[in-house]
């Protein structure tokens, strides 16, 4: 939060009238935007909840320990995603580094984990085409993947770019727009964890 | 504001893709308008485009009522594709024409209404801009390969899926549609990152022009609403494409959950249609009035009432489906709910109206049509919140008719009434008043012949969607009278082309200020310069410039009234607002960035990419001879399928990267005369522009005299400055080449 002091803003020209940078309102629209988008999707897998007519059920593949597992996971690298913005606004890009570093690597466990539930679930007979568990599931759970796939590339793209000289104390900014969506993505799986996996052994 | 003063300085080029794609600095021509990022000239995109699939989606509709004209008349065309021009006419009309119009002055109107130099992300609102391009040239092609969407432009499931609607065409509605939507939202959020924080110092949320507050409403409005239709798309896609099961009842899916998505995003979309002409036709009004909006704070509050309200409404577009009395009881309610906030709008209109001394120029007498018009279609809304009512008018021509009053007499009268009203700011020219009038008068009887005896069609029972009828349904005589008034529209339409080719060539030029506007953007040249504004001007209170031209009739408009937004006071202001917000005029000139490749690549591949999913081959390219010998892992398969897609898909993303490193670029301008200072030009051509108006309004309304001392003014200044103006009416981007030596 501290960003918006002017001192950490290479760019004065980008603050508005209300005083915040222009790219931060637009993530902040943006991740609102999302919202309705995830919204839509989890609200279309809960109608869907308990209406297929063909199995594997939900019980009967769900591995709450991996899950949870990958999940805590995610929100590990939340924490990192946290100290990689202190880093840089700090000025310290050798522990930016780190961290950044830590942060993708983190969200690729998660993507790891994915990848390897879905085959898994795939090969216990839960296919995108054969019942409407595994349809609404696969999109739910694939467009979240997307979207930590995406954050992942976001990161690395600003790992390599410490490297010519593009994160400096100044430009902050540019870490913590980053970090807004990660931690999005990350707030949105717990959602999804609770609304899609826990669900099932509460109600 | 004189050119001959002005020094451009590029800034010099760095990185390593400016070696590719370097970043423009003042392109001209083609290249100009391909890599433009200005607001204004990307505005003039939005409305050329728009205007192009108006008269596509117009002629869709001449074919539609020649084939109605008369019962059991077959001979124009085929069932399969009168199916086809109702369902594009739709998607055209509503996608490809009014709501990019509105994204249009959205562009060009409201960064000049906040005395901003352009959009918070210029390069994001060309990426838009070529979305919607590519989107709609994708939804349109289907017609070269005679497989036009078909099936409605609601797409209900499970008409839509692979088995009712085989083939291509429904792929090219989904994929179109996801283009738009990604255009329409990034363009949103762009609109409100700009409103919310490029406001001119002064410029309070309460001192914005209503037409900026309901851009601001719209966009909030687009990013909320589009993400439902986004999600439907694509579950709908996975459907065609890949045989999930969303809306397949055989599998547990239901077909209805599409109608809730679908309508979760359709009633906003509704608002997001009409609340851009609400917001010009709120700003015509006091101008041709020449009084003060009445009611400024209800009409914004109404219009975020409606916005807010828009999206708890939506199963009144179901109540047939069977939903239980309940909801439908509860929706009936708050759709009954809605019409408050519109009303108390329509009053606050007709309270500007009285008492003042009304022009009656062409846009005036659009912003009337449109509240007459609108008001109807109002009440004919009203009519099917009652749910039982709505029973019998559900999918008949009353429906027809009703969103017809609203769309064409309400948001395309308004439209008309922006396009009449900012064309002179935006040409420097003005639009023919006889031929505008001839037009309004031909579009608003033709108009009215067209759309309202299809009440009593609908009334009478006839259907929507059906290619022909029985001749002893007695439905014949109102049809032919519903096509003649077509042919009517059809003639105003083209009255409209013709003045606009005609004005293009030879029009009347005008100053800055033709109206005797009352907000920002009549204060800077028509057409303005590239950066808008040489000073950002300091905002005083709502409807600043009137108040500078005409500071006698403040006290008349209750300035010292606190809850006033006319009220001005240093003091009044946030502290925020006198921050200084970058785009000042100081030692290093005026920054303008350089003109960019990568949002047209960008759009280009993601376009493209839709295009691969469209023309995806379910056997990847192998035949069925391998296809039986050998297995295919399902991967290679997906890759062989979507290659295409793919490729496409890459050159969008690479586009974003080599966007998201491009440097800066760019150039400074710099104007010598330093001795004008802040403020004095302002007053100047304000004063100038007063001047015009004040012969203007002699002419039409000898009641307006007030503003003629102010011609004390030197003649000599004036003519040189008429000359600069002339000079930069000319092609902008001639004017600065020779600056540059």
């Amino acid at each position: 939060m501290a960003s918006h002091a002017g001192h950490l803003i290479e760019n004065p020209h980008e603050i508005g009238s209300t005083g915040l940078p222009h790219r931060k309102i637009l993530m902040w629209l943006f991740l609102a935007s999302d919202c309705m988008f995830f919204g839509a999707l989890i609200s279309t897998y809960l109608i869907y909840r308990g209406r297929s007519v063909s199995g594997p059920t939900p019980e009967e593949i769900f591995d709450i320990p991996l899950t949870s597992t990958s999940s805590f996971v995610l929100l590990m690298s939340s924490y990192l995603m946290v100290l990689a913005l202190a880093a840089v606004e700090r000025g310290d890009i050798g522990k930016f580094r780190i961290y950044c570093l830590g942060t993708a690597f983190f969200g690729s466990i998660f993507l790891g984990f994915q990848v390897y539930e879905f085959s898994h679930f795939y090969h216990a007979g839960l296919t995108l085409q054969g019942s409407l568990f595994g349809s609404s599931f696969f999109v739910l759970t694939g467009t979240h993947g997307c979207h930590v796939a995406i954050g992942v590339l976001w990161l690395l793209t600003l790992f390599f770019y410490s490297f010519t000289g593009g994160v400096t104390q100044k430009r902050a900014l540019d870490t913590e727009i980053a970090g807004l969506y990660w931690h999005f993505v990350d707030i949105v799986w717990i959602v999804i964890f609770v609304a899609v996996y826990l669900l099932e052994y509460i109600i | 504001m004189s050119s001959e003063n002005m020094r451009i300085e590029p800034a010099p080029e760095v990185g390593f893709f400016d070696k590719i794609f370097p970043r423009q600095v003042q392109p001209s021509g083609l290249i100009g308008w391909l890599t433009t990022i200005d607001h204004k000239r990307i505005g003039i995109l939005y409305l050329v485009t728009a205007l192009f699939w108006f008269l596509v989606g117009g002629l869709e509709a001449i074919m539609i009522r020649i084939q109605l004209h008369k019962p059991e008349y077959q001979d124009f065309v085929s069932a399969e594709t009168y199916n086809q021009l109702f369902t594009m006419h739709g998607t055209t009309m509503i996608f490809l024409v009014i709501m990019p119009l509105a994204v249009a002055f959205f562009n060009y109107i409201m960064p000049l209404q906040i005395g901003a130099r352009d959009v918070a992300f210029p390069r994001m609102n060309a990426f838009s801009y070529w979305m919607f391009f590519f989107g709609s040239v994708l939804i349109n092609i289907s017609w070269l390969f005679g497989e036009a969407p078909n099936m409605s432009w609601v797409g209900y499931s499970p008409l839509t899926n692979s088995t009712y609607t085989p083939g291509h065409s429904g792929d090219f509605w989904v994929v179109g549609l996801q283009i738009l939507g990604v255009s329409s939202i990034v363009g949103a959020l762009n609109f409100i990152t700009t409103i919310v924080n490029m406001r001119a110092p002064g410029m309070t949320f309460m001192r914005m022009p209503v037409f900026t507050w309901m851009t601001l409403i719209t966009a909030l409005l687009v990013i909320l609403a589009f993400p439902a239709i986004t999600i439907c798309l694509v579950e709908l896609m996975f459907d065609r494409l890949f045989h999930t099961n969303f809306f397949e009842a055989s599998a547990g899916g239901l077909p209805i959950l599409w109608q809730h998505l679908f309508w979760v995003f359709g009633h906003p979309e509704v608002y997001i249609l009409i609340l851009p002409p609400m917001g010009m036709v709120s700003e015509i009004l006091p101008v041709f009035s020449r009084k003060p909006l009445f009611g400024y704070p209800l009409i914004v509050g109404s219009g975020a009432a409606i916005g807010f309200m828009g999206f708890t409404v939506w199963t009144h577009h179901m109540f047939t489906s069977g939903m239980g009395n309940i909801a439908t009881a509860a929706f009936a309610l708050t759709t009954m709910a809605i019409a408050v906030p519109t009303g108390v709008k329509i009053f606050n209109w007709i309270g500007t109206l009285y008492k003042g001394q009304l022009v009656m120029s062409v846009p005036m007498l659009f912003a009337l049509g449109f509240i007459y018009q609108f008001m109807m279609g109002g009440f004919s809304g009203l009519m099917h919140a009652n749910a039982v009512h709505d029973l019998q008018q559900h999918d008949s021509y009353f429906v027809v008719a009703h969103f017809h009053y609203v769309l064409i007499g309400g948001a395309l009268f308004g439209t008309f009434a922006g396009i009449y009203y900012w064309f002179p700011k935006v040409t420097g020219k003005m639009l023919s008043e006889s031929r505008g009038k001839a037009m309004f008068w031909f579009l608003f009887i033709g108009f009215n012949l067209t759309f309202f005896p299809m009440h009593w069609l609908g009334l009478n029972g006839m259907p929507r969607r059906i290619y022909t009828y029985a001749a002893r349904n007695d439905w014949g005589d109102l049809n032919l009278l519903c096509s003649c008034g077509a042919i009517l529209m059809a003639i105003a339409v083209i009255i409209f082309y013709i003045d606009l080719f005609m004005t293009a060539k030879a029009g009347k030029a005008c100053g800055p200020d033709p109206w005797d506007g009352r907000t920002v953007e009549w204060t800077i040249p028509s057409p303005p310069p590239v950066y808008n504004f040489k000073e950002t001007p300091l905002v005083h209170s709502l409807d600043d410039f009137w108040y500078k031209k005409y500071p006698e009739s403040a006290h008349i408009d209750e300035h010292d009234d606190e809850e006033s937004p006319y009220y001005d006071e240093e003091s009044s202001m946030h502290p925020s607002d006198h921050v200084d917000h970058g785009h000042h005029h100081d030692e290093h000139g005026i920054h303008m960035p350089g003109g960019s490749w990568f949002p047209l690549i960008a759009a280009f591949g993601f376009a493209l990419g839709g295009f691969g999913i469209i023309m995806n081959d379910p056997t990847g390219g192998y035949s069925a001879e391998y296809l039986a010998e050998y297995d295919v892992p399902a991967l290679t398969m997906l890759v062989h399928r979507f290659k295409f897609a793919l490729v496409g898909g890459l050159i969008g993303v690479l586009g974003v990267f080599a966007w998201s490193m491009e440097p800066i670029g760019g150039y400074n301008i710099h104007f010598d005369d330093e001795d004008e200072k802040a403020g004095t030009e302002a007053v100047k051509e304000s004063k100038k522009a007063s001047k015009k108006a004040a012969k203007e309004a002699a002419k039409v309304e000898p009641a307006a005299t007030e503003p003629a001392k102010e011609e004390a003014k030197s003649e000599d200044a004036e003519a040189s400055e008429d000359k600069a103006d002339e000079k930069e009416a000319d092609k902008e981007s001639d004017s600065e080449k020779k600056e540059e030596e």
